[in-house]
């Protein structure tokens, strides 16, 4: 199988897509000359010339509406924010366009858009540019989140993405473009609300999803093997829909869970997950379900405060033990 | 609101308690239904929830102290209360007393009995009992009280491996053994229990004239009757539950062997409560199996694998060992042949069971080898004389040799 990037699993996809559907177009800032401010589109417009690779003004709000009319007109657009941050600017056009339409026109407009880009904290980008998003747009009826932790993952469901006939928020990762791992040779997709079992466990289950779930969940799965303790370790890839069939599955084996995020604590993706999971597997649960988050507070600049703001794999191991009453 | 915490009455027999562990340090934050400190009573160990919220000002009896019942063992009140007045033990002002009538921790508890003593298993507060919901499903598809179990999560939850460790059952814990430098002497301070087994044992030997009968049975039928229970029972039946069974049934029919003397009368039960004698490191207790006349054997098997274990955690509650109308001691594990015991006051008499041997059998005029258990009961002549004594332990072994009876 071949060994590929985050950012160039990405390419494919998009480069596939494109080949297969002459309706998708990419735009964005500095995509096209420039080959991407983090090289996803490098040598998209090249292949595909300007009229389907298109730089934009720096206007968010501008080009992701140009964007949902495409969809609305039939054409199947994937927008790059050059990080998830700077979509709050656009955040009336995403809630109040691209969600709504398909339901506010009575079923006579889809909007087949793709919404993506980098989110979360790199190293020292400061409060603003350091945002974990997911929450306040899976919040929102009418829009899909996606957020791949691998390579394989990101081709499968970007491809996903752009066939869907509806809106899509596609979350990458600055920090995780430079990953590299095998991805599956020739096509292939990977549907929406289907997670996956990175490692299975029998002591406790970890949800978590795209870079902590690399970067801190994975380190303290393999910690906590040293203590003896088996953790679950679930990706469940597309938070909205979530597969919460596998969470529940995993939790009446295991009856604990800790979900392990990069977002803030109030209103979070895993006060969502405590919520279902609690409603749909009660008798299961041996321990209150724990959560590890980024502190509820912008995030600091200084490299110091920023690490002790952000998850860390001894929050984990800190919070596994003590759903398994061993703190 | 400043309150005395008092030592609280947690048995029918005690008369002071040694206080094992404070939960709280002086100075900290009390709230009301967190338990408050551990008390070794004569009969267990029993944790005391505190009535009242407020700042644990002071503790007047340290670990390892004693404190009669109703003596002041800490006071709680607010941070910056003045608590001299109660510290001087002078009495507690009037408008206290009547504003905290209801809490048991003031009111005198001696007259209240066990109404008034606080909840004593380990993790209700406020009559609700703290369990994950994993712990409650488990405990509920094996048939296990919650209450009788001690929960070992945070503020006494129960949580799931204490049912699991509930649910391995009275697997019988050997007994350390004690031990002593060689060439010297020791003296082992008394526990309550201790005291108060010296003290019961001794008033019954010396105010009830005991006499003695001994049968020997033959356990051939029993045997074989146990094998086929076992057959069909999930958890195993044990000689033990086939003899109080068996004791029940002919209890029913010798209502003067299930009575007590009571001073210008005798008191005859028309029900078997049967207590049957568990060893612990530091004594031993009597557990009630109450009504067994009209529990089958696998109930009985059930309701002593269940007191037994909790004996040996000291998790009694005073009702499970109080109310007794007859007594079993079984020392047959031991290996021993024969003993005497002495009667469990009030009960009019008491069943020493001995071990089950292989020995020659005449039957038929032939010799076989066979299976036999004597059994012993002592008796107190004041109300069972000699031939009644001898009456019921002939219906006992005939039953015993019939057991199939016990079905019926």
């Amino acid at each position: 199988m071949p060994v590929v990037s985050y950012r160039e699993a990405l390419n494919q996809a998009m480069d596939e897509e494109m080949q297969r559907d002459e309706r998708v177009f990419l735009m964005g800032e500095e995509v096209a000359l420039y080959n991407g401010a983090y090289k996803v589109s490098q040598g998209l417009y090249n292949k595909w010339g300007g009229r389907r690779i298109i730089d934009t003004p720096i206007a968010e709000a501008g080009f992701a509406g140009i964007g949902i009319g495409a969809a609305m007109a039939g054409l199947r657009p994937i927008v790059e924010f050059m990080t998830w941050n700077f979509s709050l600017v656009a955040y009336d056009q995403l809630v109040n366009n691209a969600a709504k339409m398909l339901s506010m026109s009575g079923g006579h407009f889809n909007v087949p858009i793709v919404f993506r880009g980098p989110g979360g904290a790199a190293h020292n980008l400061a409060a603003t540019h350091s945002q974990a998003l997911e929450s306040i747009y899976a919040h929102i009826p009418g829009l899909k989140v996606v957020m791949p932790s691998n390579p394989k993952d990101a081709k499968g469901l970007l491809k996903t993405a752009i066939r869907d006939n509806n809106p899509t928020i596609f979350i990458e990762s600055e920090v995780m473009y430079g990953d590299k791992a095998e991805i599956p040779e020739g096509e292939y997709t990977i549907p929406f609300g289907v997670g996956e079992i990175i490692k299975e466990g029998s002591d406790v289950t970890i949800v978590s999803w795209a870079k902590v779930l690399q970067h801190i969940a994975v380190k303290a799965v393999v910690e906590l093997e040293k203590f003896g303790i088996h953790a679950e370790l679930i990706d469940p890839r597309t938070i909205k829909p979530m597969d919460w069939d596998l969470i529940v599955k995993s939790v009446q084996k295991t009856n604990r869970l800790v979900v392990v995020e990069e977002g803030w604590p109030f209103a979070g993706v895993g006060a969502q997950i405590a919520f279902e999971i609690q409603h749909r597997a009660f008798d299961s649960l041996d321990a209150p379900i724990e959560r590890v988050t980024q502190e509820d507070v912008p995030l600091p600049y200084a490299h110091n405060l920023e690490v002790a703001s952000l998850p860390s794999v001894e929050r984990v191991i800190r919070a596994v033990k003590k759903v398994m009453y061993l703190d | 609101m400043a309150t005395k915490i008092a030592m609280p009455k947690l048995s029918d027999t005690m008369t002071e308690g040694i206080i094992l562990k404070w939960r709280y340090k002086e100075g900290d934050k009390v709230k009301q239904g967190e338990t408050l400190v551990e008390i070794e009573s004569d009969k267990a160990d029993m944790e005391l929830e505190s009535y009242d919220s407020g700042i644990l000002r002071k503790i007047l009896v340290p670990e390892g102290g004693k404190a009669a019942i109703g003596a002041p063992i800490a006071i709680i009140a607010d941070a910056n209360e003045d608590i001299s007045a109660l510290l001087a033990g002078s009495p507690i002002p009037a408008t206290i007393v009547a504003e905290k009538k209801a809490s048991p921790t003031v009111t005198p508890l001696e007259s209240h009995e066990q109404s008034a003593s606080p909840s004593q298993t380990a993790a209700p507060t406020n009559g609700r009992l703290k369990a994950s919901p994993l712990a409650r499903r488990l405990a509920s598809e094996n048939n296990l009280r919650l209450d009788s179990i001690s929960g070992s999560g945070p503020q006494g939850r129960i949580i799931r491996r204490d049912v699991e460790g509930a649910m391995k059952g009275s697997t019988a814990k050997s007994l350390p053994q004690p031990t002593i430098v060689p060439g010297t002497t020791q003296d082992v301070e008394l526990s309550l229990i201790r005291k108060t087994i010296a003290k019961r044992m001794q008033e019954s030997k010396q105010i009830a004239p005991h006499f003695y009968v001994t049968v020997e049975i033959d356990m051939g039928a029993a045997i074989e009757f146990r094998e086929e229970l076992n057959k069909a029972s999930t958890s195993k039946i044990s000689f033990t539950d086939i003899i109080i069974k068996a004791t029940a049934s002919t209890l029913m029919k010798h209502p003067q062997v299930n009575a007590s003397y009571q001073g210008d009368k005798m008191r005859q039960y028309g029900y078997a409560h049967i207590a049957v004698a568990v060893a612990l490191e530091e004594g031993l207790v009597t557990p009630v199996i109450r009504n067994c006349e009209q529990k089958g054997i696998a109930r009985i098997n059930l309701e002593l694998r269940d007191l037994a274990e909790r004996a040996r955690n000291r998790k009694l509650k005073p009702e499970e060992y109080q109310g007794a109308t007859f007594t079993i001691s079984n020392l047959g594990m031991f290996d021993v042949e024969e003993f005497v015991a002495i009667i469990n006051p009030p009960e009019g008499a008491i069943l020493a069971v001995g071990s089950i041997k292989q020995k020659p059998i005449v039957r038929d005029g032939g010799i076989f080898i066979g299976n036999t258990m004597k059994v012993t009961l002592s008796s107190d002549h004041r109300i069972i004389d000699g031939a009644v004594a001898a009456r019921f332990l002939q219906e006992f072994k005939k039953t015993m040799e019939n057991p199939a009876t016990l079905a019926l």
